[in-house]
Formats: C-alpha cells, sequence, structure tokens
C-alpha cells in the first residue's frame, strides 16, 4: 500500500497512555470534547433571542374564546447562548465535511458550496407558491430545466417531480401504475419485490394496498429471473427492482425482467437510490424502467442534514407519463413555461392525473441545489462521476477482499459499493465490532447488516468524492480494525472508546421510551 | 472538475492495483448495446462557478421575491422573520453534511436536536409525544388518517371543509390505493366554521375527522365540541395546524381534546422556498405510541451511564419490519427541524406569545384598512393572521393586475377550488410581522383602483 499521502507524512498516537482513562475534570468536558445540556435545561422564560415589540393593539374580541391559557412552556434562549448551544451540539456530529461518509446505498458525496448559495438567492427561497404564474417565470424554467436533465440522464419520457423522498417517489410511482391499470380496467394487487431490496420497497407496495411477494437471489446476489418468470401473472401489477442491485451489483438480466413483465401487462418499477453507479454511463430507459425515483440527495449531492430533506423526482415512461401527479411544469411553444395545476390540467390534455402527492409543488430548495450540480458537472463531469464512484469502489473491495470476505468478489467488479460479510470473522466477532472499532479510528462506518441477503453485510460506498489519499486511509484503518477481529482482540467489543459516546443502550430506550424531555425526573 | 478529487494518474495507479485495464471493465455486467460511447447526448458540458452562478442568478432574478413588494400571502406557507443565526448554524457541516443518525456514538449532536424537537412539538400542540418530523402538513395529515385507521380498525375519514384542498387531495390520492372513504367538501363563506353539520356526519364507521386550526379560511373551529362527538362514537380527532405560530396564542389543539395533531412547520425557521422543503409535524397521545410513523428519538444511557440520545422503536419502521411498518417514509425533514427548533429556541414560549399577538394586530390592521375599500368585504368574525376577503370582481383577475403592479396581494381562493363559482371573488390575505403599515397602505391604494 502506498503512503498516506504524497510527502509521507502521518499523524500518530504519540505518546497514547497521555489520554488518561481516570482523568476527571468539574465539567464533565476534555478539552475540546465537550458536552452540552439540553436547552430545557439552561433556557428560562424570561430569555429571548428575537426582540420584539409590543404589539400595538390587544386582540379583538371575537378571538377571546379561543385564547391560550398559558404561553407554551418553552424556555428561551439569548442569541450568543443558542449560537453556542448548537454549535456545541454539531461537534457532537460526524459529517462529510470531516471525512468518509461510506454509507452504502446513501451515497455520502461532497455537498458543493455553490448549491447553498444559489439556494439562498432571495428568487427561489424567498418566493411563496401560489404567487401569480407570472411573477415566478424564473423558478417554473428551472424546474423545466431540471426536469429536462433528468428525462435525458434517464432516457425517460416524462417526469413528475413533486415527490419529497425516495420512498414518497415510491409511492408515486406506484400510483402510477395503479392508475394505468384502474384505466385499463384491471384489477392487479400483487408486487414482485426481490429479497434484497431497500425496506422502503416492501412498505411502499404494502402501504399502497399492494400483496407483497418476494423474489429470491441468485448464488450470484442478483434477481433470480426463472424465479421471477414463476410468480408473473395477471394479478401482478409489476415489480420493484434496484439496479444497480442493493448488493453493488448490476442486474445484467434488467431488460429481460423488463420484457417478461411487460408481457404479462406488468410494469417495472426500479429504485434509482443507486443511481449514482451509472450516471450518464446507462439510461434505465433503455432497461425498459416505467418509473424510477432520483433521489436528488444522493447521486446530485443535496445536503442529507442528518436526515433530511430529500427529494424524489419519479422519472417515468410513455406509457405511464399520462397518470402522473399534479401539478408539474410545461413550455408551450411560444418559450413561456406553465405550472399544470387543477385548473388548467385538461386545458394541457393532461385529464388521467391522479391528483396531488403533496400540498405545494416539490422540494424547490433541492431543485435549484440539484441543477447548480448539474449544470457544475455538465453531461462530461456526470459520466465521469459515475466511473470515479465505481473505480473507488472496487478499490476498496480489492485492498480488503484478503481480510474480509467478499461475497460476491470472486465473480467480477462491484458497482459503487463493495460488499463484505463477516462469515470470515472468529466466532464472538461480527459486523457491528468492525463498525464500532471504525469509530474510534476517526472514520463514519459504512452501512451495517443490510443488504438482508448476507450475513453480517457492510456495504461500503466511497463515492467519487473520495481522494485517493482519503481512501487510503479508509482502507489502512478497515485493514486495522478487521486485523484485531481477527486476531480476537477482545478490547474491540468495547469500542468505541474515544467517541463522545460509548455504545448506547438501546433496549432500554425502547422498553421504557422517554421521548420528551419531561424535566429533572426524567432521568 | 472541481468536485473530483481523483487525478488522472491516480485512475491509472488504481485500475492497475485492482486489474482492470480501462475503467469501462468495471462496467462489464452491463449488456452490449447499453452502455453509452460518450456524454449523454442533448446536455452541455461542466462549466466553471463563475458560469453557474450567473446562469442560476438570472433564473432567479426573473422571480418576484416577497421581500421585494408588498407581500400578504398564506394558504399553508408563511413569510415570517428568520433570526440569521438560524441560517448560520443549520449551515455548520457537522449538521448539513450528517446522515441519519444509525451510528449514535458520532451524532448525538442530531439526535438531542431531535429529542428538544420532539419535546418542543409536543408542548405546542399540547400532545403526550411527538416524532422526528415528516415531509410537511400535507403528508402528516395523510400519515395520520392512515395511523387513526389503524387503531380504529375503520376505513372512513370525514374531513371538514375547512381542510386545505391540497391536503384533502393528497389523501384522496392516497386513499386510491387503500381503499379508505374521504368525505369532504368546500367551504361556504361563513363567519364561523358550522360544527353542527360536520359532527352531523360522523357515523361508526368514521376513523377521525380531520379539521384545520384555524381553517383555510382563517376562521377558528370550536374543537372541543368535535372532538366530544368524534370521540363519543369511537373515532379519533386529528386537528391540522398550518400556521404554528398560532399556537403562540390560541390553545393548543392537544388541549382541547385532539388525538392527534399535525402541521406544517415551515413557518418557523424554514421559509417559503417556492413551497419546499417544509417540515411535516406530527404529535399525538402516548397510548398510540406504536402506531406512530415515521422516526422516534429516544433518551438512554451509554456503556459508561452517560445520558445520550437513540432512535427508537425501530420495530414500527420500513427498514426492520420491511411491508408491516407502520409508514414506507425514510428520509425525513431532519434539516428543517433543526431550524425549526433553534428558531423555537429563540423566541421561547414567550417569544413565540408576543410574536403571535404582533401577527395577530398586524392582520387586524391589514384588515381594517382593507375594509375601507369600497366592495371589499371580511368574512371572519375570528380569525389569527389570515382572513378571507370578498371582493367585488373575480380574485384571480385582480390578484394578477395587482402583482403587475408589484403588489402580492394574497391567494384566490378560485386558484384553490377551480371552478366553484361561490368562491371566485373571494381571496385569503395574511399579515405578519413584516407587514409593515406602508405596505398595507400600498395594497390598499392599489385595490382600490384596481376595482375601480
Amino acid at each position: 500500500m502506498s503512503a498516506p499521502n504524497p510527502s509521507g507524512w502521518q499523524p500518530t498516537m504519540g505518546d497514547a497512555d497521555y489520554a488518561d482513562e481516570g482523568f476527571v475534570t468539574a465539567s464533565g468536558d476534555r478539552g475540546l470534547l465537550l458536552e452540552e445540556a439540553l436547552s430545557f435545561e439552561i433556557g428560562s422564560a424570561e430569555k429571548c433571542g428575537v426582540d420584539l415589540i409590543e404589539p400595538e393593539h390587544e386582540p379583538a374580541d371575537a378571538l377571546a374564546p379561543f385564547l391560550r391559557k398559558h404561553a407554551p412552556d418553552l424556555p428561551g434562549l439569548t442569541e450568543p447562548e443558542a449560537v453556542r448551544h448548537y454549535s456545541r451540539l454539531s461537534r457532537l456530529n460526524y459529517g462529510i465535511d470531516l471525512g468518509p461518509f461510506p454509507l452504502g446505498s446513501c451515497t455520502m458525496k461532497h455537498n458543493p458550496r455553490l448549491n447553498e448559495k444559489v439556494a439562498r438567492l432571495p428568487g427561489f427561497a424567498d418566493v411563496h407558491p401560489l404567487q401569480p404564474t407570472a411573477t415566478v417565470r424564473g423558478a417554473l424554467e428551472a424546474m423545466q430545466e431540471l426536469a429536462h436533465w433528468l428525462i435525458e440522464l434517464t432516457g425517460m419520457a416524462g417526469v413528475a417531480l413533486s415527490p419529497k423522498a425516495g420512498a414518497h417517489g415510491e409511492l408515486c410511482g406506484l400510483l402510477c401504475i395503479k392508475a394505468a391499470h384502474d384505466d385499463a380496467g384491471e384489477m392487479r394487487d400483487v408486487i414482485l419485490v426481490p429479497e434484497s431490496a431497500h425496506g422502503t420497497n416492501p412498505a411502499t407496495a404494502a402501504f399502497a394496498g399492494y400483496k407483497v411477494e418476494s423474489i429470491p437471489a441468485t448464488a450470484d446476489g442478483r434477481v433470480d429471473l426463472a424465479a421471477l418468470k414463476e410468480k408473473l401473472g395477471p394479478h401482478v401489477a409489476g415489480v420493484m427492482i434496484t439496479n444497480p442491485n442493493t448488493c453493488g451489483l448490476f442486474e445484467r438480466d434488467m431488460k429481460a425482467i423488463s420484457d417478461a413483465v411487460h408481457a404479462v401487462g406488468g410494469y417495472v418499477y426500479c429504485d434509482g437510490a443507486n443511481f449514482n453507479a451509472i450516471v450518464g454511463k446507462v439510461r434505465p430507459g433503455d432497461l425498459g424502467v416505467d418509473a424510477m425515483h432520483i433521489n436528488l440527495h444522493k447521486t446530485f449531492s443535496t445536503p442529507h442534514g442528518g436526515g433530511g430533506p430529500g427529494s424524489g423526482p419519479v422519472v417515468l415512461s410513455e406509457a405511464l407519463c399520462p397518470y402522473g401527479p399534479l401539478p408539474f411544469t410545461e413550455r408551450t411553444d411560444d418559450g413561456l413555461v406553465h405550472l399544470v395545476e387543477e385548473d388548467n390540467a385538461d386545458e394541457f390534455g393532461h385529464t388521467k392525473a391522479f391528483g396531488r402527492m403533496t400540498a405545494f409543488h416539490g422540494q424547490m430548495g433541492m431543485f435549484t441545489r440539484a441543477l447548480t450540480y448539474m449544470l457544475s458537472h455538465g453531461a462530461d463531469g456526470l459520466k465521469q462521476v459515475a466511473e470515479d464512484a465505481v473505480l473507488n469502489a472496487n478499490y476498496v473491495l480489492r485492498q480488503c477482499e484478503d481480510l474480509l470476505e467478499a461475497p460476491f468478489g470472486k465473480a467480477g467488479p462491484c458497482m459503487h459499493e463493495a460488499l463484505f460479510s463477516d462469515t470470515n470473522l472468529p466466532e464472538g466477532y461480527s459486523t457491528l465490532d468492525i463498525a464500532k472499532g471504525l469509530i474510534d479510528e476517526g472514520f463514519h462506518p459504512m452501512t451495517v447488516y443490510f443488504p438482508l441477503v448476507v450475513k453480517g453485510a457492510m456495504l461500503v460506498e466511497p463515492t467519487e468524492t473520495e481522494s485517493r489519499i482519503g481512501l487510503d486511509r479508509f482502507i489502512a484503518s478497515l485493514r486495522h480494525v478487521a486485523t484485531r477481529a481477527l486476531n480476537g482482540d477482545e478490547s474491540l467489543h468495547a469500542a468505541p472508546v474515544l467517541a463522545p459516546r460509548r455504545r448506547l443502550d438501546e433496549t432500554l430506550a425502547a422498553r421504557k421510551p422517554v421521548l420528551v424531555w419531561k424535566g429533572e425526573d426524567s432521568g | 472538475m472541481r468536485y473530483l478529487p481523483l487525478t488522472q494518474a491516480d485512475r491509472t495507479d488504481m485500475l492497475a492495483a485492482i486489474g482492470a485495464g480501462s475503467v469501462d471493465d468495471l462496467f462489464c455486467d452491463v449488456p452490449d448495446g447499453l452502455l453509452l460511447d460518450g456524454p449523454v447526448q442533448g446536455l452541455p458540458a461542466h462549466a466553471s462557478e463563475i458560469t453557474v452562478e450567473r446562469h442560476m442568478r438570472r433564473l432567479a432574478g426573473k422571480n418576484l421575491a416577497a421581500s421585494d413588494a408588498p407581500f400578504f400571502l398564506g394558504a399553508g406557507a408563511y413569510r415570517h422573520h428568520i433570526p440569521a443565526s438560524v441560517d448560520h448554524l443549520i449551515q455548520r457541516g457537522e449538521f448539513l453534511t450528517a446522515y441519519t443518525p444509525y451510528q449514535p456514538e458520532i451524532a448525538q449532536g442530531t439526535l438531542q436536536v431531535l429529542f428538544e424537537f420532539q419535546t418542543q412539538v409536543a408542548r405546542l400542540f399540547g400532545t403526550d409525544i411527538a416524532n422526528a418530523s415528516m415531509y410537511d402538513g400535507s403528508t402528516a395529515c395523510w400519515e395520520a388518517i392512515a395511523m387513526a385507521t389503524r387503531i380504529t380498525r375503520r376505513g372512513r375519514a370525514l374531513l371538514s371543509c375547512g381542510l386545505h384542498p391540497h391536503y384533502v387531495s393528497v389523501a384522496k390520492s392516497m386513499a386510491r390505493f387503500t381503499g379508505d372513504t374521504i368525505a369532504s367538501g368546500t367551504p361556504d363563506l361563513s363567519p364561523q366554521p358550522g360544527e353542527n353539520e360536520l359532527i352531523a356526519q360522523i357515523d361508526d364507521q368514521t376513523a377521525c375527522v380531520v379539521i384545520q386550526y384555524p381553517d383555510i379560511l382563517g376562521r377558528i373551529p370550536d374543537l372541543t365540541a368535535i372532538a366530544e362527538a368524534a370521540q363519543a362514537t369511537g373515532a379519533l380527532l386529528i386537528a391540522v395546524v398550518t400556521e404554528p405560530v398560532a399556537l403562540g396564542m390560541i390553545e393548543a389543539p392537544g388541549n382541547l381534546g385532539a388525538d392527534i395533531v399535525v402541521g406544517e412547520g415551515q413557518s418557523l425557521g424554514v421559509g417559503l422556498q417556492f413551497g419546499g422543503p417544509y417540515l411535516g409535524l406530527f404529535g399525538c397521545r402516548e397510548k398510540f405510541v406504536r402506531q406512530m410513523p415515521g422516526r422516534l428519538c429516544g433518551q438512554t444511557v451509554d456503556a459508561a451511564g452517560k445520558r445520550g440520545f437513540v432512535l427508537t422503536l425501530s420495530t414500527r419502521e420500513q427498514h426492520i419490519r420491511r411491508e408491516k411498518a407502520t409508514s414506507n417514509i425514510c428520509t425525513n425533514s431532519g434539516l428543517c427541524a433543526l431550524a425549526f427548533s433553534i428558531h423555537m429556541t429563540l423566541l421561547g414560549g414567550e417569544g413565540l406569545a408576543r410574536l403571535a399577538r404582533i401577527n395577530h394586530a398586524r392582520a387586524q390592521a391589514t384588515v381594517k384598512r382593507l375594509s375601507q375599500v369600497p366592495g371589499v368585504e371580511c368574512v371572519n368574525s375570528a380569525y389569527f393572521n389570515e382572513v378571507t376577503l370578498t371582493l367585488p370582481k373575480p380574485g384571480r383577475e385582480v390578484l394578477a393586475k395587482l402583482a403587475e403592479r408589484g403588489v402580492l396581494g394574497g391567494v384566490a381562493l378560485e386558484r384553490l377550488y377551480p371552478g366553484v363559482d361561490e368562491l371566485r371573488n373571494g381571496i385569503l390575505v395574511t399579515a405578519s410581522e413584516l407587514t409593515e403599515d406602508e405596505d398595507i397602505e400600498t395594497f390598499a391604494t392599489e385595490l382600490a383602483e384596481v376595482l375601480s
């Protein structure tokens, strides 16, 4: 393995004994390792971080019966205290800004700051969704431009922009399929989902009122085409396939799967969570896909923000386009972009829409960020994104497969994520130990115990925004932790010992849920 | 390309290290003919930061920003002052660029914020508990209906006429799947929403009554009466709050008998953003916790006995329960929840109460002045910061003309209820702490001219 950087310098532990476990401080803080109380424990009712004038008059008499008896019991903080509270809390978090965040299937890539700047321009950030259309032409143009990019990159016929996140996009896609079957007078009640699917796929199908039937995987980690064909019939509304799949492998039979599903009148939903592996290289439309959500917060770099917001536009085939939800944008021959809503849907020939998925037009703040990212990379850059993402994953796979079992490693290259399992670790050592050991190394762990089809799965997705130096550092740490496990280093079971918290008692949290602060007595 | 750290030399070395001849060897599983041989056609090549920013600025410049006009829109999205520190803090990379806190040892920042957020929402709503957020108010509303059907094992949802029509549309879209029955209607322009008519429609198949508070026309329904009637038949009352600032002033729905309270949290910290991302708020009685959708953060201790927080009760969720989950939601609105929580912390309960009184006072001033314009009448008897006005002409046309004069004067009921003749002349007008006397005067003057 090469040096961690061109100069050969690398950080060391120094005199490790210096970090004395028994050293006690009065504050609970340890140097720059800061603890922070709850806002309720440091705030008070008299404090306010916003200067507010005295209201000019008393409430109207008509409002009197509705007035609150007491102001909400929420202590306030002045601005300096609030800034400090949240800044200190932020220091307890790991983020992509601090290092690799190799969560497989989550695509934690760098979030360019130009995107943040653009999204905050008043013309985008300070515009109401129901302003007269003439005052929001630029916003509609931005949506139309984003739609154009998504359609061209996927080779599909249209796109529904409004879904709020990936799982919401899945619902949208299934609603379109349902609407198409209803329109054809067909009653179909089954969605086929591979065993390796994200949990959202079966959950979405069930939430949407379909029965879920599982399709087994082949020994090489792909959908079993023969098994799938056996399940097909007039009761099947469609399949939900992830491609590249959650084992990080391209579904070689995707076209044959689509053809078989179409032959019995079903539709093909593709979970686009892993689009980053093929963006600019392969167009899902060429694989026979009818609907696919695109997580703008994955492939197109809008920030995850500790769990959202996401954005899940759904690209649609010619067959499903007539059923897409309201609202959407359309450009007329005069060059103007229109917002198609309930009152003008007929005028635009969109008579079969099933209604809305959400109140307004979708995640505009994410649209502007994603469009900014696409324009920055261009078609050539996006192709390079997929190539570098796949190269980085294969590099991790090949540099670690001698220590960690790679269940599909022998069969060929992976796509954008490298999959390992814990089957070769000694008795008593598992994926959890590897993950927690990585935390002590200063890295966020990979996705663990997913996909379910692999025992003790570890799914590593480095993304294209990791440098060679960064990858080598991560690989060195992963190898070190794996070696500790292989050598039976029992101290690994205590990991992490260097993070803001040791392993947390999740059983206690679930057995006696404390979901809100109830004062001193809440423990 | 500025976002790609690998050099050409890195790529060559790495391909050699893994024994691949070219990068396309790594795409060998893609069937012949499906791998594109060059960049996707019809799209531009990469561009510099200068070029991209210029392009996006040009698009942004074609929009009339709320801050550049007298502004009076509401109807489920509200413009409020956001303290400068909110946006600064949510842009700290440790918040902005973190993932869902699946590894709690290195995500205590996000988790503690969620615990504080859940507490704030529960106290604001008057509910026992709240979750860690949903996508927005409209989707939270459907999730509440779905939850009520699970709890009551009944399939009929009764939506009040005062519920935002977009929320109704979302519920109807979803009910197509589930087979649930959605009963809804169009509001009339009475000064107070009529509870009796709604109560008369509750039957023994009704899973829930859904009522917006204040309603789409800005009126304030009597929740207590409806809660009693609903609960007497075994149905749940779901209250929907699209303007949480109102709860600084009017009683919390949970204190008036609502079983589930959902809302749109965009008013605090999030901003207008042309409709998204917004923030779904979700609170309910503690006994329903295992039927709740979405993520929950709970308090616990670590191996050394220190207080800490984790995502909990995950056995309700899709990544564990798959097709048996309570919802398919995964990603929610974490960063918007952070913004809401910071803004709420800066205000405190007393600050929110004062902010609410200011909003109401500005609305009173707006109504008083606009009512002096010939032909303009206020529908509402009671209101918080939003009212329905009737005009002598169709509202949509009037608002379009006002926009040409640089005034963003409200939301036309015709846009929300196309084809309903009785509502054509109505507009929704909202004021806030950002509404200045000068804005009101300009609105009134221009409105008078447009109507004359």
